[in-house]
């Protein structure tokens, strides 16, 4: 892929901190926001910050990626349910491959994404990890 | 609208093709096309072109105008057309509305990839691309992974076990030994699948379809114009139809249902007015084998969750209730991405001609063709009957 510093800044607020929307009308929720309700189709849409924990719902590990992912191999990506009830699509790091399963509760940490191309620009964003339960 | 019928069609074998190029490919496909068709290059009046990632692959665009300057077709109407993998599929729908609009009288419609001038890690990024880049390519997930999320769903919703829904590449390998045109012509055992690497876990290297090289083409002409050149072999195309999902599938409600094949199979089913049942002959899009049984329920012929049973006890050879992926299907036959739809087309025309050798399914008169871009974003399905 082309490497892109624009592309990558503009998403920045979403990414970083996790905002997305919620429809004025019907109450869905969305991430990333979008400017219609893919259910009801209103045009009311209004930001919301969503919480930075949720339940892992489903994963898989990654054994062969792309160039730009092929040096974090063997890694898990899975499907988190924020506390909204919408769906996010992220790594899920700091845990041992044999100890993950469908359930967990998980947290949102801020980690590198991948460099684009040789010119090394770095993407950030978020991952989750099983939650920290203090003591 | 008018009726379409298939004059001809054309096919590349499909592999590693060191020596040919994107262009060689369909041009060869192509000829072949019109040679069947028996028409004159001339009689061509627009050339549409399935493809997803020449931009990508080749730093090649523009292939409308490419392939008609190598077909010598100066002057003639081209586009491509890109939905993912169901590149060709929807192309074929594309060419299949010029044809019944009555603005053209014949049409060549191919699909083609050339994928192996990339090394492995740069087509992984090329099949992502077929969802969001920004928030789903950017976690680093494969298209592989994204069917594993679908993968461990289904064996969790309906209690189905991964040997069931292996076996889909041990059917599709068995058929793919008599296809002269198959990538991998040789069977392979449900042990020697459940014992490949892990690509995504859960899904295995030999439940996956490969990388591929090829081209396949097909000539659409009015049915008064198919008539005066000749008299046997004619296949009407009944109904097509495309639809489209929410692009990334962990936004769905339900990852075990491709609510796209639902809704473009009721589409065409209406059109050609048949029902399931009539179907004699079916190819579906199984990028990795979980989706087989998955098509097969969702296109209306076994309930939801009975799909891997139903293709292990035998319903989908040659000789059962519905004959499915008679060439080998995308794991076998292999699957050049873009071409992939028109393979299938053209595979489900021969059997319909009764011109598919060792594989022929006895006196098939309608059969479909399903193919499926991202994880069930966008699926076509083309319908087939034979003319007497």
């Amino acid at each position: 892929m082309i490497p892109s510093v624009p592309r990558v800044w503009r998403e920045i607020r979403y990414r970083y901190r996790l905002i997305g929307c919620k429809c004025t009308d019907c109450g869905a929720v969305y991430f990333p926001p979008r400017p219609l309700c893919i259910k009801c189709g209103s045009r009311k849409m209004k930001e919301l910050k969503l919480s930075e924990d949720g339940v892992l719902i489903n994963y898989t590990i990654i054994h062969y990626a792309s160039r730009e992912f092929k040096y974090q191999t063997p890694f898990i990506v899975g499907v988190v349910k924020l506390r909204e009830g919408v769906k996010v699509l992220a790594q899920i790091v700091d845990v041992d491959l044999s100890e993950i399963k469908e359930g967990i509760e998980v947290e949102a940490v801020f980690r590198k994404l991948r460099e684009q191309g040789e010119q090394g620009i770095i993407e950030y964003g978020l991952k989750f990890r099983p939650k920290i339960k203090p003591k | 609208m008018g009726r379409v019928v298939v004059l001809g069609v054309g096919l590349t074998k499909v592999g590693e093709h060191w020596n040919k190029s994107i262009r060689d490919l369909f041009v060869e496909a192509a000829l072949r096309a019109v040679e069947d068709a028996g028409i004159e290059l001339s009689d061509i009046e627009a050339v549409i072109v399935g493809n997803m990632s020449s931009g990508y692959l080749q730093g090649q665009e523009h292939l409308g105008a490419l392939m008609s300057t190598w077909l010598g077709l100066r002057g003639v109407a081209t586009a491509k057309v890109e939905s993912a993998c169901a590149s060709g599929g929807v192309a074929f729908h594309q060419a299949f509305l010029a044809v019944a609009s009555g603005i053209y009288d014949c049409v060549l419609v191919g699909g083609v990839e050339k994928m192996t001038d990339a090394v492995t890690e740069d087509v992984i990024s090329a099949l992502i691309m077929a969802d969001d880049q920004e928030y789903v390519a950017s976690t680093g997930i494969t298209f592989a992974g994204l069917n594993a999320l679908v993968y461990r769903e289904y064996m969790r919703k309906y209690g189905v076990k991964q040997e069931e829904i292996a076996y889909f590449a041990v059917h599709d390998h068995k058929y793919a030994r008599d296809n002269p045109y198959a990538q991998y012509p040789f069977e392979v055992s449900l042990e020697q699948v459940l014992a490949s690497p892990l690509v995504a876990d859960p899904i295995r290297l030999l439940e996956s379809s490969p990388i591929s090289d090829g081209a396949a083409a097909v000539v659409l002409c009015s049915l008064e114009k198919a008539k005066s050149i000749k008299s046997e072999g004619l296949v009407e195309v009944v109904g097509s139809a495309v639809a489209t999902d929410i692009l990334s599938p962990h936004e769905r409600e339900d990852l075990t249902t491709l609510y796209a094949t639902h809704v473009a199979a009721e589409r065409a089913y209406k059109m050609a007015k048949v029902e399931p049942k009539d179907i004699n002959v079916v190819e579906v899009h199984d990028a990795y084998t979980v989706l087989g049984p998955i098509h097969l329920e969702d296109l209306g012929f076994v309930k939801k969750g009975d799909g891997a049973k139903f293709v292990v006890e035998g319903n989908i050879e040659k000789d059962g209730k519905l004959p499915t992926n008679t060439f080998g299907g995308l794991k076998a036959r292999g699957h050049p991405v873009g071409a992939t739809g028109i393979y299938q087309i053209v595979e489900v025309v021969w059997q319909l001609r009764g011109e598919a050798g060792k594989n022929q399914v006895s006196d098939a008169e309608i059969g479909l063709a399903q193919s499926v871009g991202g994880v069930g974003s966008s699926v076509a399905v083309n319908i087939f009957r034979r003319l007497r």
